[in-house]
């Protein structure tokens, strides 16, 4: 038995040294001031961000949301087609942008999104008014939802697979229309994958720091890049940023124990 | 159940989703044939920017450097975690879950506050050896984000063996040694290739966890793309980008060609 404690080892160390012990550091700063002396005010200076902090989360509930409506009706539709062919090439196409630069991606909205940009062209093309897309939130919003888009259709399209055939025919000859078997059904046993969808997109979208600095326009700063800069820009001030790590953290852990209140059952059914 | 209306609706709704996945895609593999530099407006087709780019070295050396980084951290963490996984599986329920609470600190933390805690603590050990920020430091980090979702991916295979199969080799006189080399690596090889997969695009697409332990002195393929972002791109990068996107479509075809093979001399 002792053997395997040696296969152990190395892990528990890069978790203790790699995991844990950064973590520590940054709670350890949070608490410093300039002088390595113990101080309070880095957690009251977050109250003068509060602002930021709050577009930050009103920012990714939209992009969340968005990336919901346009995930679920395929996640939906896609579940009906039963044959196993269809299902491995499904996840394929659908994990296939994940595996290509994000930043390319992104950058390639900029074509498209810009005032002289493709869609503005095409609009143009077919005697439409162009649009003003670029450097505002809808630019953000609009690229956040596509960047993680994958992220809610694979759980989501799991959970709905899984639910038992026998539900849906007992209800239809219950007498329940298409609607009532959706709403009874499908929709609350698929809770798990959209619970599971909403955190990771929610997540990921709150503190991506480049899209909005690519397509906010420089003036829509978001919690992400509030972090970034403390560490990285010339206001540098780490303290000040592990603070604020921190209580984004304490944040998240909140909005992801909420979440999994509403679910009872298991969340780990994300396969990637 | 499957009326006509719901079968346009269908059909639309998938359209739409994969025109929205995929446009932007093709729009960057398009501009990579494009003459001129713009990238909005498209001139005439060339491929000029394919030859070019293998004259470029400092792409071609990030490109490099991202792929060495890839692999070595996707070996490590699929060696580590898998051992870890081997182990974890055995342990109280009650341990189990301190381990897979632990495991998930870095999926759930979001990238910037993992890449930023790591940086403060690699740099305070910098200081005291005197080193930069470079290829050790973004090794480490890389291993770190890997590591967790390997546990992740190859423990439920660990559950699923079963254990009257490890038992009856255990009793035929099969040794502990064996029964690991005979019996249980050959049932997670599978999710163990996956695992490894999953690491390295992880990993070789990893700008945020980068960009706060690299430093100057080496730069991976994203980390160099987005100091080209904020000013303009060559379509340099966007030919670099379709070559990477029809690689990666063929291992992808690859692998599922073997799946279907494997699968149907398990059936004979």
């Amino acid at each position: 038995m002792k053997k395997h404690y040696l296969t152990f080892t190395p892990y528990c160390i890069w978790i203790f040294l790699f995991i844990l012990t950064p973590t520590f550091v940054v709670l350890i700063f949070a608490f410093l001031n300039e002088n390595s002396n113990f101080t309070l005010e880095n957690f009251l200076n977050i109250k003068n961000y509060f602002g930021v902090i709050l577009k930050s989360l009103g920012y990714t509930t939209a992009a969340t949301s968005l990336c919901f409506f346009l995930a679920y009706p395929i996640s939906y539709f896609a579940s009906k087609i039963k044959s196993n062919m269809f299902k491995k090439i499904f996840i394929i196409a659908i994990s296939l942008p994940m595996w290509t630069n994000l930043l390319l991606r992104t950058y390639s909205w900029m074509t498209i999104l810009e005032n002289n940009g493709i869609l503005n062209n095409i609009l143009k093309s077919l005697n439409l008014s162009p649009l003003k897309i670029m450097n505002t939130p809808i630019a953000v919003i609009i690229v956040m939802a596509y960047d993680f888009l994958p992220f809610m259709i694979i759980p989501i399209y799991n959970s709905i697979c899984k639910i038992d055939e026998n539900l849906i025919q007992a209800g239809e000859d219950l007498g329940a229309n298409n609607f009532k078997i959706f709403k009874l059904i499908i929709l609350p046993l698929s809770m798990p994958g959209i619970l599971s969808g909403f955190s990771i997109v929610f997540v990921s979208c709150a503190c991506c720091f480049f899209i909005p600095r690519l397509l906010g326009g420089g003036f829509n700063v978001l919690i992400g890049e509030l972090i970034e800069s403390q560490f990285m820009g010339s206001v540098y001030n780490p303290w000040f940023g592990s603070a604020i790590s921190i209580f984004f953290m304490l944040l998240i852990i909140l909005i992801i124990k909420i979440t999994q209140k509403f679910n009872k059952t298991e969340t780990e059914n994300l396969t990637i | 159940m499957y009326n006509v209306s719901s079968k346009i609706v269908s059909k639309m709704s998938f359209a739409f989703i994969f025109l929205f996945l995929y446009i932007p895609i093709f729009i960057v593999i398009i501009f990579a044939c494009n003459s001129s530099k713009s990238r909005c407006v498209f001139e005439s087709f060339t491929l000029k920017w394919f030859s070019e780019l293998f004259k470029d070295k400092i792409i071609l050396e990030a490109f490099f450097n991202s792929l060495i980084l890839a692999l070595i951290s996707a070996i490590i963490a699929t060696v580590i975690g898998t051992l870890a996984a081997l182990k974890i599986t055995k342990l109280k329920k009650s341990k189990q879950n301190i381990f897979t609470g632990l495991n998930y600190i870095p999926i759930i933390n979001s990238d910037v506050i993992t890449g930023v805690s790591l940086m403060l603590f690699l740099k305070f050990f910098l200081n005291i050896f005197n080193k930069d920020f470079g290829f050790t430091t973004a090794l480490i980090a890389h291993i770190t984000i890997t590591m967790p979702y390997v546990v992740l991916f190859v423990m439920p295979k660990i559950k699923q063996i079963e254990p009257n199969t490890l038992n009856a080799a255990l009793d035929l006189g099969c040794s502990p040694n064996m029964l690991f080399f005979k019996i249980i690596l050959p049932n997670i090889a599978p999710s163990i290739v996956g695992a490894f997969m999953m690491a390295f695009a992880i990993s070789f697409d990893d700008f945020t966890i980068s960009y706060f332990t690299v430093g100057d002195s080496f730069q991976t393929l994203p980390v160099l793309i987005y100091s080209m972002v904020r000013r303009r791109i060559t379509p340099k990068i966007n030919a670099l980008f379709a070559i990477i996107f029809i690689l990666v479509i063929l291992i992808l075809i690859l692998i599922n060609i073997l799946n279907i093979n494997s699968n149907k001399s398990k059936e004979i």
